[in-house]
């Protein structure tokens, strides 16, 4: 009997199955087939969900019941409860902090309630390995679509109508990307689909690949017909194995169905995908890095123009487009540009998947409608700022970005807005950063990020990025000067104005931007020798209150260098030229007696 | 098979939304009837699930994509189990008692199909709190 009466969806994504998702799966088949009820059950492994934070995520269908944090010793007690008896597992439920109340159904969650799903339409809903599963929500049939009725042309007057913009970062009209390529004349073009996702805390296109890889596949061949191409590229990085795995599922399928390959829909057209392995450098996700990588050359940009669309793979016309942009492709074909421009803000159409990380209570993954304010993600989505700290900053846009700012909080987030508060959109990494952050610490986060990702073929890039981390290395060290903070300025705006590609031209934004909205805390740094948050090790001067010592003796006990003296009872104190600044005193103590400046 | 046309393509969907016809899409707000299945021990032992697996396969066999069969727990008229409650968007519930396969099929059937109770299984519950 294929009639199942009750769908388990556990998430496969890899978040989830890093928390032994893949175990909860095991034991619910197993324990399932024990009690005799595997003919009328059925447990799907599915995609994201978004919700990281919680994982793993099982939804129940058609119950429509949500539990979290499920283990897999938990699995008896939802077959035994739920599945057999009907009864909710309460204490798997989750649990909305604020309101201190069980939900069961994922649409009341504070964390899905904003949210409009697009690109993440079938995470979570579907089996990522099963064509039929996509097909019955409407897969494939735009491709259908496309080529029984439509012409190149008016494809690309559709994507270009819908405002869709490329999802990468770059924010360039997917339409007219596709435009000119088709204008290009050539025998032979390309479609390249970028998934070589490099933004650290993004990871929305890895979610997307594994939980609908069929959407990506199709919209390339949508894509490949507008633009005259019949063959296709997937650049993924290495360390993305479950996507790539799941993706060769999916073009396996998609050929066995005739939906990749020859003569299309019987229309003549032919279209086929092959998978490319990046190594995982940064500079790849630009373009012309990124076609040098798969035609066996060294990962490095070249000067634009000529650009892809007229000289890209093996100096052929090739249209280069985001993992989450493709996803876009199939509603608007399906439902119409006009449907798709009505969602988002004037020059920003549709919705934006972030990967919300940090210092947030809910971390995962959000796809929102653009023109919806910081403050609505990372307050009524995001749950707010973890243990009830103060919030101090957000990073967009990853290393490309910079941070935003209290003030700015209510500004309705879109490509140019968020140009004009001196950030990005960016891939969509969202790091949410509060009180106890060093401003100065996370621009030499990102720093560092750069200078190793920098490939090294133009010299602003590859030696100022190393002169910038030095710099400061130097400030957080306690060595700093105000000469230095100036030669950081100077040094930004000479990488930006020089470097040859958006790796270079963007590395000193985040510099830039700590610097502008918290010039005090450099200042700190630099001239008091003090890193307000404590964070900065170098400058942190552990004390002991002599007030507040009982002399437990925990932080001598602790301390790896020995440097605290003192006997039982007595006040302990610091030697503080041994002293490391590791901190294991200050965590220790209960008595708070020990302070960090 | 290889899919040369719409038609094809369509043909396939069809036969695939069975498989994922219980879940609930963001987009599917649509007003659906419910038919809720008492599955609590006293249920299960009166058989249930029997008439829950011939329900299930009844809606299926008869394509009805806005039907959704889901299990509950007891709700305390433990001596006419099985209980089988329909609820059909903006009408009152129907509670029927003592339903075994063959009635549930009927229920499908009549009710479901053509808008018709079977009032002999009715039941008297009503929800009406004080």
């Amino acid at each position: 009997m294929s009639n199942y009466r009750i769908n388990i969806m556990v998430c496969g994504g890899t978040g989830c199955l890093a928390s032994e998702g893949d175990k909860v799966i095991r034991n619910l088949e197993l324990i399932l087939k024990a009690r005799g009820y595997d003919k009328e059950v059925q447990v799907v492994k599915t995609g994201c969900f978004g919700f990281c934070e919680q994982g793993p995520i099982i939804k129940i269908h058609p119950d429509n019941v949500f539990y979290v944090k499920v283990k897999p010793q938990d699995a008896k007690e939802i077959i035994d409860e739920h599945i057999i008896k009907g009864r909710k597992v309460e204490r798997l439920l989750y649990e909305e902090p604020n309101m201190q109340k069980k939900i069961e159904e994922h649409e009341n969650m504070p964390f899905y309630q904003k949210q409009l799903r697009v690109a993440l339409r079938n995470c979570g809903l579907v089996n990522p390995e099963d064509i039929h599963e996509y097909i019955a929500f409407d897969g494939y049939a735009a491709l259908g679509k496309v080529l029984t009725k439509m012409t190149p042309d008016e494809v690309i007057e559709e994507i270009q109508q819908s405002g869709l913009r490329g999802r990468g970062g770059g924010g360039f009209p997917t339409g007219l990307k596709w435009k000119f390529t088709r204008q290009s004349k050539a025998d032979q073009k390309y479609i390249i689909c970028n998934a070589d996702e490099g933004d650290p805390g993004a990871f929305m296109d890895r979610s997307i690949l594994e939980g609908d890889p069929h959407s990506v596949l199709e919209s390339m061949a949508i894509a490949g017909y507008a633009i005259g191409a019949d063959y296709g590229y997937i650049y993924i990085r290495a360390e993305y194995p479950l996507a790539i795995e799941r993706l060769n599922v999916a073009i396996k399928q998609a050929r066995e169905a005739g939906l990749l390959g020859k003569d299309l829909f019987g229309t003549g057209f032919n279209f086929d995908i092959d998978i490319k392995y990046g190594a995982g450098a940064f500079v790849c996700g630009e373009e012309t890095a990124l076609i040098h990588s798969l035609e066996g050359k060294r990962g490095e940009p070249t000067y634009k123009p000529p650009y892809p669309a007229e000289s890209g793979y093996k100096g052929m016309p090739t249209s280069v487009n985001n993992v989450e942009t493709f996803a876009n492709i199939p509603p608007i074909i399906l439902k119409g540009a006009k449907w798709f421009s009505s969602i988002g803000s004037e020059k920003s159409k549709g919705t934006k998947v972030f990967a919300l990380a940090g210092k947030v209570n809910n971390v995962g993954l959000v796809e929102v409608p653009m023109g919806i304010t910081l403050r609505e993600i990372i307050y009524d989505i995001g749950g707010g700022i973890q243990h009830g700290k103060k919030f101090k900053a957000v990073q967009t846009g990853g290393p490309s970005g910079g941070v935003i700012t209290e003030k700015d909080l209510d500004t309705p987030i879109d490509y140019e807005s968020l140009m004009g508060i001196g950030s990005m959109m960016g891939s969509g990494g969202m790091i949410v950063m509060d009180e106890d952050n060093c401003m100065v610490n996370i621009a030499k986060f990102y720093l560092e990020f750069t200078m190793e990702e920098s490939c090294g073929r133009c010299t602003p890039c590859r030696v100022g990025t190393k002169r910038m981390y030095e710099i400061l290395q130097k400030i957080t060290d306690g060595e700093g000067s105000m000469d230095d903070l100036q030669n950081l300025k100077e040094l930004s705006h000479m990488i930006k104005g020089s470097s040859l590609c958006g790796l270079g031209q963007t590395a000193p934004n985040p510099v830039l931007s700590t610097m502008h909205f918290f010039w005090d805390e450099y200042v700190a740094h630099v001239n008091d020798k003090h890193c307000p948050t404590g964070e900065c090790t170098g400058l942190a001067k552990y004390k002991i209150i002599p007030e507040k010592c009982v002399g437990c003796t925990a932080c001598a006990r602790v301390c790896p260098v020995d440097c605290i003296e003192g006997e039982v009872k007595k006040v302990h104190v610091i030697d503080e030229s041994r002293c490391i600044k590791c901190g294991a005193c200050f965590n220790t103590c209960k008595f708070s007696a020990i302070v960090k400046p | 098979m290889q899919i040369k046309s719409l038609d094809e393509l369509k043909k396939i969907r069809e036969n695939s939304l069975k498989k994922v016809n219980l879940r609930q899409t963001g987009e599917s707000d649509s007003p659906h009837t419910e038919i809720l299945v008492g599955m609590s021990t006293c249920g299960i032992a009166s058989g249930a699930r029997e008439t829950l697996n011939a329900l299930v396969e009844e809606v299926n066999n008869n394509n009805l994509m806005d039907v959704k069969v889901i299990q509950v727990g007891c709700i305390g008229l433990c001596h006419s189990e099985p209980i089988v409650q329909v609820n059909r968007p903006n009408e009152k519930p129907v509670v029927y008692g003592k339903i075994d396969a063959q009635t549930g099929r009927e229920i499908i059937k009549e009710h479901i199909i053509n808008g018709k109770v079977l009032d002999q299984y009715v039941i008297d519950a009503d929800f009406a709190r004080p």
